[in-house]
């Protein structure tokens, strides 16, 4: 039976001390380098033991105050034989937002990193038709990034201090 | 001739213009012989906001070009400025045909983040009410099968009893299709007389009214030469383009959240995943019957279940998050700063990630939330099934007829809310 301590151990021999770890809510985070995107996905789906083949999710999360890795992709893996979900995130500056596409590896990855693209503007490299996907083509901004705030904060009418707002 | 015809009334496309908005015809299309037909946004068929443009060779469909986005709403970055309770109205406009699922699973995530125990009578109320709407989302998406296959009758047959189990949710809480039902720890209210008379009467009448139903559609000739072959899915190509839900179950593979991290107590149960073989219409729509029955025994489980349950809880007790009672809002102070607290979004949730999984109608509805200790998500993203398997859809239709199209997307159960989120 597969365990974390397992998937660790693999993950450091492969890659050494570039990965961290954590678990939280028992949910095993791996965070690989940006550049090793591709090769620990193609790892993970490779490896006998491992058998991380099926991708439930990727999306992306912008962190606005970490200067020069501002931007998440987070995929989430999915071992369907033994039953193990593992979350692989990977940052890269806002700036230069270059990801390998994994859709080689997963073609159902194709529309989520439309999606991602649309909503934080990755740059998926190698990604077969990366166009928006829910947004208009002319919208010219990536509204999930964070410096889009939903109401105008010049706002002066809505003086809700006292609630923390 | 009439193709002909056709070709020459379809506007011309200009280098300017955004490509996507004006049919394009494809390169050869004249020398291919071949058609442009543009089927949705709006078309009586697609039963919601779906564009294709096709290009058909006679009845054949050879290429499709699908756009999707008419109705996004942007609920992920709405849900960055709202209190945690007021995400659920959101969560119902998801997959509206079982928006309990998408509410109760909403809740389930966040009472994993916060660290809520609830206890077991509020759990299998859930389950009665996520089975419920289980067997409503089932019973749309086949009898619309049967509509656009010719057969009308299946469909006002059964929807009465969809109408039933609005009734039900009615009684509970108040409302019929975009539910909001249940808060983070249980339910607003326990169920009420009139609720389980409502659903007695439901249990008692919907076997049979379901069995005639299937007498009409399962083994008549015409409905299985409509649904056999058509749209085929093979397992490695479900599992490669991470379809969930009876979608995948129908191309064979036993992969069902409720089994596989079960929560709500769904280990306490006693069911079956029903599986297909080819992943076709027909093998969709069977997978999709058999969990009607499945769920349906799940609800007599629950009611047998509860029977044995203290019948006055039907919410944890945390007071941090739940709503006190309103008569004790005006008498009591301390149900006074727990109102206002959670009211004015004050609640003191811990900063974390989480992702939690349900078993929606059409698979694997997930809901990835990272928090970072203020009264709004920092980032929450649904994991919604139907986005994610609709891009099978063109290589599923291709070489195959355009009324074997229409069959395969009401059996995809796609959903336009949940597509476009």
């Amino acid at each position: 039976m597969l365990n974390h301590e397992h998937i660790i151990r693999k993950l450091t021999e492969k890659f050494g001390s570039s990965v961290s770890f954590e678990e939280p809510y028992g949910f095993l985070t791996v965070t690989v380098p940006a550049a090793d995107n591709l090769k620990a996905l193609q790892f993970l789906y490779d490896d006998e033991e491992l058998k991380f083949r099926f991708l439930t999710d990727l999306t992306g999360v912008h962190y606005p105050d970490r200067t020069g890795e501002e931007l998440s992709v987070v995929y989430h893996l999915h071992n369907l034989v033994d039953n193990v979900r593992l979350r692989l995130k990977i940052y890269v500056p806002s700036a230069q937002p270059d990801v390998f596409t994994a859709t080689q590896l997963f073609p159902g990855a194709n529309w989520m990193e439309r999606e991602t693209y649309d909503f934080f503007g990755f740059n998926f490299v190698g990604h077969p038709d990366l166009r928006r996907i829910l947004n208009a083509d002319e919208m010219n901004y990536f509204p999930m990034r964070k410096e889009y705030t939903l109401e105008d904060p010049q706002r002066t009418d809505k003086d809700d201090e006292m609630f923390g707002r | 001739m009439a193709d002909n015809n056709i070709k020459s009334m379809l506007p011309e496309t200009s280098e300017t213009t955004h490509g996507r908005h004006h049919i394009k015809l494809s390169e050869d299309s004249l020398a291919k012989q071949t058609t442009t037909l543009n089927l949705g946004p709006t078309h009586p068929a697609t039963h919601g906001v779906f564009q294709n443009i096709l290009e058909v060779d006679g009845e054949r469909i050879l290429h499709t070009d699908p756009t999707i986005g008419y109705i996004h709403r942007a609920f992920e970055k709405i849900a960055e400025r709202r209190p945690y309770y007021q995400v659920t109205p959101l969560t119902d406009r998801l997959n509206y045909c079982s928006a309990a699922i998408n509410n109760i699973g909403w809740h389930l995530t966040v009472e994993k983040l916060v660290g809520i125990q609830t206890p077991k009578r509020v759990d299998y109320l859930r389950v009665i009410i996520m089975e419920l709407a289980r067997i409503a989302d089932h019973l749309v998406c086949n009898s619309v099968i049967g509509v656009d296959t010719g057969a009308l009758t299946g469909f006002t047959y059964v929807f009465q009893y969809r109408e039933k189990i609005y009734d039900i949710w009615e009684e509970i809480c108040g409302s019929r299709l975009t539910t909001n039902i249940g808060r983070f720890g249980g339910f607003e209210r326990n169920f009420n007389q009139a609720a389980w008379d409502k659903l007695d009467d439901f249990m008692r009448t919907f076997p049979h009214a379901f069995e005639e139903f299937q007498i009409l559609l399962d083994r008549n000739r015409i409905f299985m030469e409509r649904c056999m072959g058509a749209g085929p899915i093979t397992a490695e190509k479900a599992l490669s383009y991470s379809v969930t839900g009876p979608n995948l179950r129908a191309a064979g593979v036993d992969y069902d959240v409720r089994v596989s991290n079960p929560y709500c107590s769904y280990e306490d149960f006693d069911f079956k995943i029903p599986i297909g073989t080819t992943g076709d219409v027909y093998d969709r729509y069977m997978v999709r019957n058999t969990e009607i029955w499945e769920s349906f025994s799940i609800i007599q489980q629950a009611i047998e279940k509860i029977k044995d349950l203290d019948p006055s809880i039907y919410h944890a007790d945390v007071p941090d998050f739940y709503l006190p009672e309103k008569k004790d809002v005006y008498t009591k102070m301390e149900s006074l700063i727990y109102h206002f607290k959670i009211v004015m979004g004050e609640i003191n949730i811990l900063p974390g990630e989480v992702y939690h999984a349900v078993e929606g109608g059409n698979g694997e509805l997930g809901y990835y939330l990272i928090s970072d200790g203020g009264r709004s998500p920092y980032r929450l993203h649904f994991r919604r099934p139907c986005f994610i398997y609709y891009q099978i859809y063109p290589e599923i239709i291709k070489g195959g007829l355009l009324s074997d199209a229409v069959v395969t997307l009401s059996s995809l159960n796609v959903i336009a809310g949940e597509l476009d989120a």
